[in-house]
């Protein structure tokens, strides 16, 4: 199998990928965000100010 | 040491479940992220192609896991909403909050993923089936909890009436399991039982499995990480939350 087969995933590939691409963004943007979340929790929690 | 001698109340304490759920976080992100490489390199490259559906089945490894979790999450919701109602418990009503945008993200990906597989495998990327409407009811559930908390500026209160609202709700979850059987509906049966012998080939059962638990250990992890987040932001203006927030910098 080739590189160009895989991507193209037998003529599905919009689908296929589009559900991969979609679900990987999300989990990625998740961690993030929670990331940034607990970051910004602790600081305002150390500090004793309002959280943002 | 005894173990029994471990008194696991402690932890029902958010000041006691926070250095635990900060010690715990790698010991299932880290699995969730191997697992999930493995189970989508035996999906995508080894699993052979499907004689009937050709490559567009390979959704299959993402949609099904994320169907599982967002059924299972709202029912593990239900329970930390039972606990919530029933010993005032300010740890379990933080669980349900933390678990919420996760259970969403997953019912989202759930009808993403199911939709992006319906129109090569149906011709269509939606339809008002039993399975796919009670499923988009459930965003709406978590969406419907996550609505009502923000509203509710006294956290006490928002834990009280939110745990009743995902009670409420929690009967959507068998409608949505059994939808298949009990109505004639566009999206296939159960593609999993316990009780007849597996439908698929076993290098495909094995990555669907493979990234559902991925997707359970990914879960907790995610869970147990905005929980953290949740108890220093409630419980910020304690000396302890001040602590802890210096302590783990």
């Amino acid at each position: 199998m080739s590189l160009a087969d895989f991507f193209s995933m037998g003529g599905y590939g919009f689908y296929v990928w589009g559900a991969y691409l979609v679900t990987a963004v999300a989990i990625v943007m998740e961690v993030v965000a929670v990331r940034a979340r607990l970051k910004n929790a602790r600081h305002f929690a150390d500090s004793g100010q309002e959280a943002q | 040491m005894n173990t029994s001698s471990i008194n696991w109340f402690r932890f029902a304490s958010p000041a006691s479940f926070f250095p635990l759920a900060r010690r715990l976080v790698p010991w299932f992100g880290i699995p969730a992220a191997l697992l999930a490489v493995g189970g989508l390199y035996l999906g995508l490259v080894v699993a052979p192609t499907d004689a009937q559906q050709g490559d567009a089945y390979r959704i299959i490894f993402l949609h099904v896991p994320a169907a599982w979790m967002s059924m299972f999450i709202y029912v593990v919701m239900a329970f930390w909403s039972v606990i919530t109602l029933m010993f005032n418990a300010r740890l379990a009503a933080m669980m349900v909050q933390s678990l919420a945008p996760t259970g969403a993200l997953f019912t989202f990906l759930a009808l993403w993923t199911g939709s992006l597989w319906g129109r090569p495998a149906w011709g269509t990327y939606w339809a008002w089936d039993a399975r796919m409407t009670s499923e988009l009811i459930l965003l709406f559930l978590y969406f419907g909890y996550l609505a009502l908390r923000g509203a509710i500026v006294d956290s006490r209160r928002a834990d009280r009436a939110s745990a009743v609202l995902v009670l409420v709700g929690v009967i959507n979850v068998p409608i949505i399991y059994f939808s298949v059987r009990w109505w004639n509906t566009l999206h296939q049966g159960a593609s999993v039982s316990l009780t007849s012998a597996p439908k698929m080939a076993a290098v495909m059962l094995s990555a669907m499995l493979i990234v559902a638990l991925a997707a359970w250990l990914y879960s907790i992890a995610i869970s147990l990480a905005r929980v953290q987040a949740i108890i220093l932001e409630r419980e910020r203006g304690t000396g302890w939350a001040e602590a802890l927030a210096g302590a783990v910098r």
